[in-house]
């Protein structure tokens, strides 16, 4: 256990203080208490931009389970380092935040904070672990957490659908995640990243390599929400704002971006990896953008802006793997995408967390978040105002803040995929660009829905619940910091480049640098007056033009919605495997137990007979019989037409009769193979049995008429497959003897050893005494359980 | 003889299969009484049938008829029968408290299922 390890947990354990804070200090919002750890924690991380700035990464191991190879391995290298920063840094200004959001009288702080730091642990973990099985520890536990973070208002119907729905959709992704770490480490023999990473070259025509592969990708995009998985976020919307400003746009999403930017090194050897993170990538930035524009609610519209942007990143980062395959870096040619990834996930981070703080200022101060309600609040609300400007036209790629410079460095490796020349995307890597200025048409379009619709326009009193008005300072101080670091990022980006940036490229693209060289980051406003310029002019013209003239094009979302609603998709494949295992189970398992008994005699009758023949086992073999003698023969018949007739027997007592004839013949048998022991056993029993068996039959409800035994032709061929797989098995075991008995021991110590003549008596109570003691349990427990059958009558009335 | 005991096993152990499948609980007991005398006699017939003298020392004879088995037949039936006597007072129980013996209606309702 290192300070790291202690970093890493110390949400946990602080989480663990927080009843106590709740109980004993009602007066303070317990989120006060809470405050200083994100904070400390921020500025312990700060402190590694030194280390990792010139490449070095720091490495500590804590042995979990070391026989297994799990250790607790925690390293922090560029990438891992901004992810920390991400957490830690926006999980303080949305602890500030949700105390001012929060009320202490009326909410139940204790849980929201505990959730809340079990989820700050969980994704520090996944950012910060070196070991795949820790990692995905931590992975289920982000799941998880912000199950219950969802679910908070637990007594509300939607919180409960949509906590269940990113539960299913997470922990599907998460499964699928830890067998790609199990076929991984089938490959590797290792559970250590930076160890398969080394080995990366050598897996990559391993038969496992692809379905490892698909099975991380899998697990990233449900996590991030890609395309089609990402219909659990906008659900998660139920979350209270602060949850949804941490978890649903700055934090865990991007688990599974952090997830694909980690395993790049691993799996962009193979094309397939490019193409399917960049599609699904650019597919989720259209759909993403496309299905915000006709949202109302104002976290609606922000889901699938979430969405849309987490698409992008993806996209950028599938597009930046193809630099692996360009061994020349002589500039930044294909390494851009990479950057523009890296520095878009920091500046969505930034506004859009702000832009969720606004909206809950919004629904905090007028009671709704309805943009149809909503409008004309920039004179209650100038602050609140000045900030959505700042995150909206930062989202929608505006300049001069920081989302212009990661759009156009968007639009820059989107552009340069023309110029590459591996994996076909030459034949149909046009439509990147193409889709991704379409896609932020889109994004240009619902930004400005998102700014205009609430803060301009008519005010309309009566449709609001509350009388609008500014916010209390508290609840500003987050998004203030927020935005200005938009604005910040934007003018000075370069602040970024060398600390940040740079390190976690190096993290995402090793061994393209030769020692000592750094990725040569520059972000600049000015480009010239290039191709990605007349686009990013192009964007806000048809933008505009097409927000003006929404209403007349807004019938195309009737269209759209009804043919591919994937939220119904969900709905009937849930509701279909619910009813369907209903219905299955009610089929076989109708509650009779001659359909049971069918099966179990069926199942081994099948399973005797194929493995009978199978293995051809069936030997017959005469040699070894003992001669037949006629009153043998005799017993044989009585026997066989004894247990015949019992089943064409009309009464039960013809029945009960005809069994004491078998038994009494079994005894006969016993006297003809000379069991004196058994003969007399056998007597006994067979006769105590015949009058129980009186005795129950005396008992029985009475019936005008008895009846045969109804005839069913599956009963009678079940019986004789049974009955043939039993002379089958006898005969055959009998033919294949193997070894003589050890009885001859017994025949020759009975009395030596044992000081008995009666063999089978001594063999009872002496070579095998353990047997007799335990029958003679079980004749003592059916006693007990046939006295206590007898005697308690206790029915549901008395008890109690 | 092993040949002969075997198929006399068999229908034994045919008819049991069919008593089992009847909707009586009666019968369905009675079914497992055969299948334990099948049971038995199988135990038996598989140690050989070979001709010798009852297993008593006493005898004097060459050969001995297998005692081993004689004794797993013994602890068998005493086993058996204890069981067979607790269903019976079961079955018997169940008749008292639910005045039916037949397995189709002995069955779990809806809410109790």
């Amino acid at each position: 256990m290192s300070l790291l390890h202690l970093a890493i947990i110390s949400p946990l354990l602080l989480a663990l203080l927080v009843p106590i804070f709740y109980r004993y200090f009602r007066q303070i919002h317990t989120g006060w208490f809470l405050l200083p750890l994100p904070i400390l924690l921020f500025i312990y991380f700060l402190q590694f931009i030194s280390h990792t700035k010139n490449g070095e990464v720091i490495t500590e191991t804590a042995p979990w389970i070391p026989s297994f190879g799990v250790d607790f391995a925690v390293r922090i290298d560029g990438l891992g380092l901004l992810f920390a920063l991400l957490i830690t840094g926006i999980g303080s200004l949305v602890v500030l935040y949700s105390v001012y959001y929060l009320s202490k009288e009326h909410e139940k702080l204790n849980t929201f904070y505990i959730y809340l730091l079990l989820f700050m642990t969980a994704m520090l973990g996944v950012v910060l672990s070196d070991n795949l099985i820790v990692l995905y520890a931590f992975w289920e536990l982000t799941s998880f957490s912000s199950f219950l973070l969802i679910g908070y208002w637990y007594h509300r119907e939607r919180s409960r659908y949509g906590a269940q729905k990113s539960m299913i959709i997470t922990v599907l992704g998460g499964l699928s995640m830890l067998g790609g770490i199990l076929l991984l480490h089938i490959m590797t023999g290792t559970f250590n990243i930076s160890e398969i990473i080394l080995q990366s070259g050598d897996i990559v025509n391993h038969v496992l390599f692809i379905p490892a592969m698909l099975c991380f990708l899998l697990g990233a995009f449900t996590k991030s929400a890609q395309f089609p998985f990402h219909i659990w976020l906008p659900d998660a919307m139920e979350a209270p704002t602060p949850v949804s400003a941490y978890l649903h746009s700055a934090t865990m999403v991007k688990a599974g971006i952090y997830l694909v930017a980690r395993m790049t090194p691993v799996f962009a050897h193979d094309g397939i990896w490019i193409w399917l993170v960049a599609g699904f990538g650019i597919v989720t930035l259209f759909w993403g953008s496309f299905s915000a524009v006709k949202q109302t609610d104002l976290k609606g519209i922000l889901a699938f802006s979430t969405v849309s942007q987490l698409g992008m990143i993806m996209s950028l980062l599938g597009i930046g793997a193809a630099a692996l395959h360009y061994p020349q870096l002589d500039d930044s040619f294909y390494t851009v995408a990479t950057t523009a990834a890296v520095f878009h996930l920091v500046n969505h981070a930034t506004f859009k967390g702000s832009l969720f703080m606004v909206a809950g200022i919004i629904d905090h101060e007028t009671g709704t978040r309805d943009i149809r309600r909503l409008g004309g609040l920039m004179n209650f609300m100038p602050i609140t105002f000045t900030l959505a400007i700042i995150g909206t036209f930062s989202m929608a790629g505006i300049p001069p803040f920081n989302g212009f410079l990661s759009k156009e460095m968007f639009f820059t490796g989107m552009v340069r995929v023309l110029e590459m020349d591996i994996f076909n995307l030459e034949t149909w890597g046009f439509l990147f660009p193409v889709i991704a200025w379409i896609a932020s048409v889109f994004t240009f379009i619902y930004s400005m829905v998102l700014l205009f619709k609430t803060f301009t326009g008519k005010h309309q009193p009566d449709k609001l619940p509350k009388t609008p008005h500014e916010a209390p300072i508290g609840l500003l101080i987050s998004p203030i910091i927020l935005a200005s670091l938009v604005i910040v990022f934007g003018f000075f980006p370069n602040i970024l480049s060398h600390n940040i940036i740079s390190p976690a490229m190096e993290s995402i693209l090793p061994g393209l640098l030769v020692e000592g060289q750094a990725f040569d980051v520059h972000i600049y406003f000015w480009h010239g007056f290039t191709v990605e310029l007349f686009m990013t002019i192009g964007v806000i013209a048809l933008g505009t033009l097409l927000y003006f003239t929404y209403p007349k094009w807004s019938r195309v979302y009737g269209i759209f919605t009804e043919r591919f609603s994937l939220n119904r998709a969900y709905d009937s494949l849930i509701e279909n495997s619910q009813t369907g295992s209903y219905n299955f189970t009610k089929t076989y398992m109708n509650g009779s137990i001659r359909t049971y008994l069918v099966y179990i005699f069926s199942f081994f009758v099948f399973i005797l007979s194929v493995s009978l023949v199978a293995k051809n086992a069936f030997v017959y073999d005469t040699s070894n019989v003992s001669q037949i003698r006629i009153y043998e023969i005799i017993i044989v018949l009585i026997m066989a037409i004894a247990s015949v007739t019992i089943l064409f027997a009309k009464s039960r007592l013809t029945a009960i009769i005809l069994l004491g004839a078998v038994g009494y013949s079994v005894a006969l048998f016993f006297v003809v193979f000379r069991a004196p022991d058994l003969a007399l056993t056998q007597l006994v029993i067979e006769t105590v049995s015949v009058a129980l068996f009186l005795l129950c039959f005396y008992h029985l409800p009475k019936k005008r008429h008895e009846e045969r035994m109804s005839f069913k032709l599956t009963n009678l061929l079940i019986s004789i497959a049974v009955g043939a797989v039993f002379t089958l098995i006898a005969l055959s075991a009998h033919s294949s003897k193997f070894f003589e008995p050890i009885s001859q021991y017994y025949v020759e110590n009975t009395y030596e050893k044992a000081a008995g003549k009666n063999m089978v008596n001594v063999i009872l109570v002496d070579f095998r005494g353990f047997d007799t003691l335990f029958e003679i349990c079980v004749l003592g427990i059916a006693a007990l359980g046939i006295y206590a059958m007898i005697k308690l009558r206790m029915t549901r009335g008395k008890e109690g | 003889m092993e040949i002969l005991m075997a198929f006399t096993i068999g229908i034994l152990f045919m008819s049991a299969t069919y008593l089992m499948l009847s909707k009586s609980l009666l019968r369905i007991i009675i079914g497992t009484g055969l299948l334990s005398h099948g049971a038995h006699l199988l135990l038996l017939t598989m140690a050989g049938l070979k001709r010798g003298a009852p297993p008593l020392l006493g005898e004097e004879a060459a050969s001995y008829a297998d005692p081993l088995p004689q004794a797993l037949i013994l602890t068998a039936i005493v086993i058996s029968f204890g069981v067979t006597s607790f269903f019976l007072v079961l079955a018997y129980r169940a008749y008292q408290e639910l005045g039916t013996d037949n397995m189709d209606r002995l069955r779990g309702t809806e809410g109790n299922d």
